[in-house]
């Protein structure tokens, strides 16, 4: 990598780690959870298209606790991946650079994202139980 | 006058003729994202603790099959352009980093198609 010699820009431990740096590494760290729950939609999917009995082991599966573990965190995921997405299309459009609008945005975002996950599963709770 | 040179320029290689497309692609697929997922959410939200008849009428549904296709295709598009910037931002073994990059692409094909084929199944009473 370095073996040209030219200088590097500082590395990132440099810095000071500030809110919005942690934001900006969740919002990955969150694409790459969602896959996760991609690979579990494409299952119940398939389990719908094979029969009752493989959509049986996968509902016993997503009710046990390491399965509601699972769909809680895919839930905040979804929730924080859409709602950081839309801050990021935002500023794809030119919009909301100002230091502190990107400060106040991200705590909207992570903010909302738990009210949402929250909001879900107690809603989640209401209509099944 | 550029850098390119002349054989360069005739065979429309360059930085800016692919330049953009995966960018945009992923902000296209991210805007289709925005209502799918909240279509999704509220599915999700309605079925929840639903036993397999209600799960495969639900599905059966044209609108609900047609959604579904539309959610998986514009998913696993959105996420094989993510996880390819994820790769290329950390895998610099050269080797390594084409063999992940091809297993990603391969099995999200796979994948959506696994998923769009149960869909149709469902959806055409199989």
């Amino acid at each position: 990598m370095a073996s040209t010699g030219r200088p590097l820009s500082p590395h990132l431990q440099i810095y000071r780690w500030q809110w919005t740096m942690a934001l900006s590494i969740l919002h990955r760290a969150t694409g790459i959870a969602l896959i996760a729950g991609s690979v579990l939609l494409v299952l119940w999917l398939v389990a719908l298209a094979d029969g009752p009995n493989g959509y049986l082991v996968l509902r016993n599966f997503l009710t046990s606790i390491p399965g509601y573990v699972l769909l809680v965190g895919w839930t905040w995921s979804l929730f924080y991946h859409l709602a950081n997405g839309i801050r990021h299309l935002v500023w794809d459009a030119g919009l909301g650079y100002d230091l502190s609008v990107a400060q106040a945005s991200g705590y909207a975002v992570f903010a909302l994202s738990v009210i949402l996950t929250g909001g879900f599963w107690y809603g989640l709770y209401i209509l099944v139980f | 006058m550029g850098l390119q040179n002349p054989l360069g320029r005739v065979r429309g290689l360059g930085s800016a003729k692919a330049g953009v497309h995966h960018w945009w692609s992923q902000r296209i697929t991210a805007i289709a994202l925005v209502p799918l997922t909240l279509w999704f959410v509220y599915s999700a939200l309605m079925l929840a603790g639903s036993d397999y008849s209600v799960g495969i009428t639900w599905l059966a549904q044209p609108i609900n099959s047609i959604f579904m296709v539309l959610l998986v295709i514009a998913t696993f598009h959105h996420l094989q352009l993510g996880l390819q910037v994820v790769i290329e931002d950390y895998v610099h073994h050269e080797a390594v980093k084409l063999l992940a990059l091809v297993i990603v692409k391969l099995s999200s094909i796979g994948l959506a198609i696994a998923a769009i084929f149960s869909i149709i199944k469902v959806s055409f009473g199989g």
